[in-house]
This record gives C-alpha cells, sequence and structure tokens, in this order.
C-alpha cells in the first residue's frame, strides 16, 4: 500500500496524518514533498503521526531525517507521533530514537511545541 | 522498482513457508528488500541494460539468499558507521547496516563487476526452541 497523507491544524500545529509505507518509490516522495511545501508556506510545528504506518524502510529513514533537518534548518521543528512497534523498533536499531522527540499522546504532543 | 517487490513478496512467501516468526519474516523481508535497491539503485545505478540476480534456498537448516548486480562493486568496510554521532542525520547511508542487523550471516563476494551478497537466516532446530 503507498503512502497516504491528510493535513490537519490544531492550535497551530500541523498534523499529518500518514498511512501505508514509507519507502523507496512508495512513499519517501511525497512524505518529502508534503513536508517541504509546508515549510515554504512557513509551517513551524509539524506533528508527523506515524500510528499507520507499519513500514519504512531505509530510504524512509533517511527521509524522516531530511525531513527533520529541512524543518530545523527554517527554524521549525518535526516532531513524530503513535509509532508502530515496527518501526519503534527500528528507530531505535538506528539510533534515531535519540534524534527525534517522540510522543504517544497527541494532546500531550501539541502542546509540548508550545 | 518492480523487481525490488518481486523480491520482497518471494523472501516474505519462502520466510512464512519456513516457520519464521513475524518479527523474523519482517526482518528477512526488509533485509532482502534493502538488498535489492542496493543493487538496482546503488550496484547497477539504474542502468536499464543490466540485471540482478537472486537466488533463494530453505537448506532445512537456513533460509539462504543471494543477491548480485553487476556494477562497479562494493567495499563493505569502506562504508560510514550509520550510529556515528556525525552520521545520524545522514539521509542515507543504513541499508547494509540494516541487513547486518536482520540476518545471522551477510557475507560479500567481488564479482568483477558487481557485488554478491548472500544473507543467512538460521532456522531454529527441532527442539531448540522449548
Amino acid at each position: 500500500m503507498a503512502l497516504t497523507i491528510a493535513s490537519r491544524e490544531v492550535d497551530g500545529v500541523t498534523v499529518l496524518d500518514l498511512s501505508g509505507r514509507i519507502t523507496l518509490g512508495e512513499g519517501s516522495v511525497q512524505l518529502r514533498d508534503a513536508v517541504r511545501d509546508l515549510i515554504s508556506k512557513g509551517a513551524k510545528s509539524i506533528l508527523l503521526n506515524l500510528g499507520d504506518v507499519n513500514y519504512i524502510d531505509s530510504s524512509g529513514l533517511g527521509e524522516l531525517v531530511s525531513a527533520f533537518t529541512t524543518a530545523k534548518n527554517q527554524g521549525g521543528e518535526i516532531k513524530l507521533l503513535n509509532l508502530t512497534k515496527k518501526v519503534h523498533d527500528l528507530l531505535q536499531l538506528t539510533k534515531l530514537y535519540t534524534v527525534f522527540d517522540i510522543k504517544d499522546d497527541e494532546a500531550s504532543a501539541i502542546a509540548s511545541f508550545k | 522498482m518492480e523487481s525490488v517487490s518481486e523480491v520482497e513478496a518471494a523472501a516474505e512467501k519462502l520466510a512464512a513457508e519456513a516457520g519464521l516468526d513475524e518479527d523474523d519474516r519482517f526482518h528477512v523481508t526488509m533485509a532482502l528488500r534493502e538488498a535489492a535497491v542496493n543493487a538496482v539503485l546503488h550496484g547497477n545505478e539504474y542502468d536499464p541494460a543490466k540485471r540482478i540476480a537472486v537466488s533463494f534456498e530453505n537448506t532445512g537448516a537456513a533460509l539462504v539468499f543471494t543477491v548480485a548486480d553487476q556494477g562497479k562493486g562494493l567495499e563493505p568496510d569502506t562504508l560510514p558507521d550509520p550510529l556515528a554521532p556525525e552520521n545520524l542525520l545522514r539521509g542515507t547511508g543504513r541499508g547494509i547496516f540494516l541487513i547486518r542487523s536482520f540476518m545471522d550471516e551477510v557475507h560479500f563476494r567481488q564479482l568483477h563487476p558487481g557485488t554478491e551478497l548472500t544473507l543467512v537466516k538460521h532456522l531454529a532446530q527441532a527442539g531448540e526452541k522449548a
């Protein structure tokens, strides 16, 4: 299943609800385009809801990192919400768990941007 | 990228038939996906004239996969450590690390031209998993 991305605003935070796979050729480009589009429109606080993402490959991990650094370089911030066990394990294995601010509750994640 | 999806599906099927649990099936499938992506993208550099060759075998004691490309060759010992603090924010360089993490054995062989990866997942013998 390819990646679908829905965007919504909650208290000044842009929440991207992602569903599907973030892999080379299937979701990496969509994620990159969505994040770049938001940042170009001035979004500073972006929360990626990965609750329905059950597969990320090395390309997808790289895309998450690129999104993180792109936002940071523009004075913004990207946080992750609702990791599935597989994605959680991957981020731990690759030590990306230490890079991202990872939340498991949307309300507290939104509040943490303030 | 169709070949990558085919490799992924075939690995999933073999892993399921071998009775691997969900985590191991995921690991084997992802390792094969990463190996196939490496072969197409970094090995053959998307050259449609170049092929990847993939083999699958259940020996009874292990699942043994080979993935070969026709590229310039890969020196695995020269790859940067993706866990090093200075590399954590790099957008690439995690594929071989994931393959090594998920499989029990990984061997590289230079083909001149190309590289062949052999990926091995040991199967628990009867009575081993108590």
